[in-house]
């Protein structure tokens, strides 16, 4: 089965991103599916850029977690990730300015570009062209077709007029001739289908979804990783009819679209944590008043600021906690990109019928990671269910009670402008006919029997979610439980797992409320052992697992480094777990080579780098401790060295050499 | 333009009577919102009231309309909202000064540079009365209150002057000693198209002995009877807004045409969003597929 993972690594401002597009778009349009992350940072030039891509004959669910070919573009990319390349895979770079003088693994090839030679045809040299000599030599190391790169490179300089395509077609050509002459393809076989799928973001299924569904109005407050919704929607607005308001803040942004959908028109906001926070007040106005609003909070980091551009499931004890008093609230956490696609119209349902705020929460990966769906996954035509309406009132029938209390807590919403229906929505507490019974009038009895009808509806609308499934081998001798973005990669690392003769099964959860803690409890008492695996560094879902069912989790891997799991890492520390080795907290060779870098770039310049590490005695330190050479960039020469803490991962010591 | 018909004023009755302090200000503020949609001609079920939170923002539940009692300090936001999604509704937020200029100063601000369809009538007390007596942001300086017992500090907020330089295309004053002519200035601001503010001295007897209805009652005048004043004139308008002490100024201060955010929104060529068909069409759906692949 083919399956190809591709490194590209430079710095910040090299383009890197639309290199990797064309990457992607390429090998989707040859058939192939596509899973892509974009490890980038809060700057706009300088820094490290990681984009890793997985191409796959059949469905992929995650970047992988493996190199076949390193397109390194600067010599951190060389050093940092040459080292990721498995046997077979090739090391490819800039041979003018970058050296790959760093051990490889065994069976691992060099495919030195001389990019100076190979762009002088076409120009003057410029340092994005390097990117597309580069994707013309992986096209054929990697066995994909030519042809279609030109297309896609033709619609992507299309504006830039027909010169500058020519140039860059060009330049693909010259390095894919030049590889062939020069290197061995690899060994991957595809059978190129040339099926046309739609190869997105979760955040463009989020916001494709809505338009689809009728959203209407979308509010936003710029914040990433949450923007791409804001710009999609700016974007296509006109197209489709709908009204984007970006709000001076997140409290303005929440309360027009919480205003908007109580005027009766479907309506989305979106933000990251930090937005969230300030939207908190509104989402209990929403569950007080009963105004439909789907919200789409996608973590990042935390907490405060946190790591904006860097991924983490964090944010779960906010959204369940978020706001004063109790209301009822839906929270959805999709999967994968189809299943942005599929909650989000399955939000603005429920967030109608049942008249309150439906929190969507995704996280950067899943909102900025693109991956290929199956064009019936996106349908044009999504169901729609608008809830009860009353769009005329008989006056001979009574008053109309906007707040009736019935069984199911559902109470039948008139909208503004109707006749006969008039009434206030307060966010104060209220009778049936929204009258207050706070301050002067307060009434016990009232009370309860409004709070009642309120939280009923949790009830009635459990009925419309489906229950979690174990996926798996009933027999498992380990069952992982999963929640949100992290589907798909527990999926691959469980088959990892069974190849190496482990039995592992999965319960993901995707309807965090309400909850189906019956339906949960009844699944885990039969479970053997558990592994609850999330983005965060206290376990929140855990928490909130044995809140609901009383079940507390045999073990957790928890992550909170800001990168999203990889299958082989849940594989190990899977593996770990259950032959009863202790997780260590101590600094990893790559971790104090990482910690390395950052002492390098902030005190002691560019053209220095780690070099060889080794662990030794603490040596007054307490503890002990990496002895990390920091190097000459390019000659390799000692220039001193650094003492980081094996446990505390404290910069100790630097000894420059005199 | 269409013909306005006035509306009986008790079109307009509430259904539960206000809990105000007997002689607060907001009573003839109400009286006087009610005077104004009758005015304006327009009908209950297509006016929305929308207000915060403090004494004055209880004011939907005692006019027979559609309103939103929101949260407090974001009356302008969820007005903005319910304004956007439905533009054939009338909607007029009614709040006091620590709604509007404290907590909610951003979005009243942000709103104005919208230029947003929407009136806004301000009960302004220059105290927190809800909350039993605490300096807002109008309260005169060195004004003693319980949260300033050795006298406010803080210098007030002007907000007509703040208007004037955030945009708003209706700027004027009122005062509840003067209900008639209020309702004049709600309903006019009702029918001019963009954002007004009508900023209303709207005396807490309770809690505010400073400015009552006596001071009010010697130092108003109204800038209709001032003669070549011209609601055209930013630079006299500024003046007046800083006009303070002996003489203080009721009426219009400044009124303009400029376009709305709603005229530069594509999205309204097929009218109010709320009567739109739910989706796209297949054609601009497929087009949208197309871009992803």
């Amino acid at each position: 089965m083919g399956d190809l993972q591709i490194g590209i690594g430079g710095a910040a401002g090299d383009g890197l991103d639309k290199a990797g597009d064309t990457l992607a778009k390429t090998a989707s349009r040859l058939g192939l599916y596509v899973s892509a992350y974009n490890s980038y940072q809060s700057v706009i030039r300088g820094g490290h850029i990681w984009l890793r891509v997985r191409l796959g004959q059949e469905k992929v669910y995650s970047h992988g977690d493996h190199l076949n070919v390193l397109i390194a573009l600067n010599q951190d990319s060389i050093e940092r990730h040459a080292p990721e390349v498995v046997s077979g895979g090739v090391v490819m770079f800039n041979s003018d300015k970058l050296k790959c003088n760093i051990a490889l693994r065994e069976g691992v090839t060099q495919a030195p570009l001389p990019i100076g030679a190979l762009t002088k045809p076409f120009g003057p040299m410029q340092p994005v062209m390097q990117n597309t000599v580069a994707l013309g030599a992986l096209l054929f190391l990697g066995g994909l077709e030519f042809d279609v790169i030109a297309e896609v490179l033709g619609e992507t300089f299309a504006h830039k007029g027909k010169p500058v395509v020519d140039q860059n077609v060009n330049l693909a050509r010259a390095g894919y001739d030049y590889a062939k002459a020069n290197f061995k393809p690899l060994a991957v076989k595809w059978n190129f289908t040339r099926k046309r799928r739609p190869f997105l973001t979760g955040n463009e299924a989020f916001a494709i979804s809505a338009v689809a569904a009728g959203c209407r109005f979308y509010s936003a407050y710029p914040m990433t990783p949450a923007s791409a919704i804001l710009h999609w929607m700016a974007t296509h607005a006109e197209r489709c009819g709908v009204v984007v308001k970006q709000g001076e803040d997140e409290l303005a942004v929440a309360n027009m679209a919480i205003g908007a959908g109580y005027a009766g028109v479907r309506s989305m906001c979106g933000t990251s944590g930090g937005g969230f926070a300030l939207m908190t007040e509104a989402i209990g106005l929403a569950g007080m008043i009963e105004a439909p609003v789907v919200i789409v909070e996608v973590q990042r980091g935390g907490p405060s600021t946190g790591i904006p551009t860097k991924t983490e499931q964090a944010d779960l004890n906010q959204v369940y906690g978020a706001s004063q008093g109790d209301f009822p609230r839906v929270i959805i956490a999709p999967s994968d990109v189809a299943d942005c696609y599929a909650s989000t119209v399955e939000a603005f349902n429920l967030a109608d019928k049942y008249q309150l705020p439906v929190i969507l929460i995704s996280d950067l990966l899943l909102s900025e990671h693109p991956e290929t769906i199956e064009p019936d996954e996106m349908p044009a035509e999504v169901p729609i269910d608008r809830g009860a309406l009353v769009t005329s009132w008989d006056t001979a029938k009574g008053r109309y009670k906007r707040y009736a209390f019935t069984k199911d807590g559902v109470s039948p919403r008139a909208l503004p402008g109707t006749a006969n229906t008039i009434h206030v929505a307060p966010s104060d507490d209220h009778d049936e006919e929204g009258v207050l019974i706070s301050d002067i009038f307060t009434n016990t009895a009232l009370r309860r029997k409004i709070s009642e009808k309120r939280m009923k509806k949790m009830d009635t609308l459990m009925k419309d979610l489906p229950a979690p499934k174990l996926e798996g081998p009933s027999d498992a001798e380990v069952t992982l439980i999963s929640w949100g973005s992290s589907r798909g990669v527990v999926h691959e690392a469980i088959a990892l797992l069974a190849a190496a003769g482990v039995r592992a099964n999965q319960l993901h959860f995707k309807y965090l409320l309400p909850f189906h803690a019956r339906e949960a409890k009844e699944i885990l008492s039969r479970a053997k052992r558990t592994i609850c695996i999330e983005a965060n560094a206290t376990g929140q879902f855990a928490r909130h697992l044995r809140a609901e069912t009383g079940f507390s989790v045999s073990d957790h891997y928890l992550k909170y480094d800001g990168e999203p799991f990889e299958p082989l890492q849940i594989v190990d520390r899977v593996r770990a777990i259950l032959a009863g080795r202790a997780h260590s907290l101590d600094v990893t060779q790559e971790e104090a080579s990482e910690i390395a870098y950052h002492y390098v770039r902030v005190h002691l310049g560019e053209d220095l780098r780690p070099g060889r590490l080794e662990k030794a005695a603490g040596n007054g330190a307490g503890e002990q401790i990496w002895r990390i050479e920091i190097v000459n960039r390019d000659s390799g020469e000692k220039r001193g060295e650094l003492r980081v803490g094996v446990e505390t991962g404290s910069t100790h010591s630097w000894q420059a050499i005199a | 333009m269409a013909t306005i018909i006035e509306l009986p004023i008790e079109t307009f009755s509430g259904p539960v009577d206000p809990d105000w302090c007997p002689g607060c200000g907001d009573f003839g503020v109400l009286k006087s919102v009610k005077m104004g949609a009758a005015k304006a001609g327009v009908a209950p079920k297509d006016l929305v009231i929308v207000s915060g939170i403090g004494c004055s923002s209880n004011l939907p539940g005692f006019i027979h309309a559609y309103g939103v009692h929101s949260l407090h300090g974001r009356a302008v936001a969820v007005a903005s909202g319910i304004h956007l999604a439905n533009t054939s509704l009338k909607v007029v937020i009614t709040g006091g000064d620590g709604d509007g200029y404290g907590i909610g100063i951003g979005h009243f601000i942000h709103a104005m540079r919208r230029n947003l369809d929407i009136t806004y009538v301000v009960m302004n007390n220059q105290i927190y009365g809800l909350t039993t007596g605490q300096a807002s942001p109008t309260t005169s300086k060195e004004m003693r209150t319980k949260s300033t017992p050795r006298g406010n500090v803080e210098f007030p907020i002007n907000p007509l002057a703040l208007a004037l330089v955030s945009g708003a295309t209706y700027v004027a004053r009122a005062f509840s000693g003067e209900p008639n002519h209020m309702a004049d200035l709600i309903a006019s601001g009702i029918q001019h198209k963009g954002f007004a503010l009508i900023d209303v001295f709207s005396p807490c007897v309770t809690y505010n002995k400073l400015n009552t209805y006596q001071f009010f009652k010697k130092r108003v005048y109204k800038l209709e009877d001032e003669v070549g004043y011209h609601t055209g004139d930013m630079r006299a308008a500024f003046e007046k807004a800083f006009e303070w002490g002996d003489r203080i100024p009721l009426g219009l201060l400044y009124a303009d045409q400029q376009p709305t955010y709603e005229d530069s929104e594509p999205a309204y060529k097929r009218g109010p969003l709320v009567h739109q068909p739910l989706g796209v069409e297949p054609a601009v759906f497929q087009s949208l597929i197309e871009e992803l692949m």
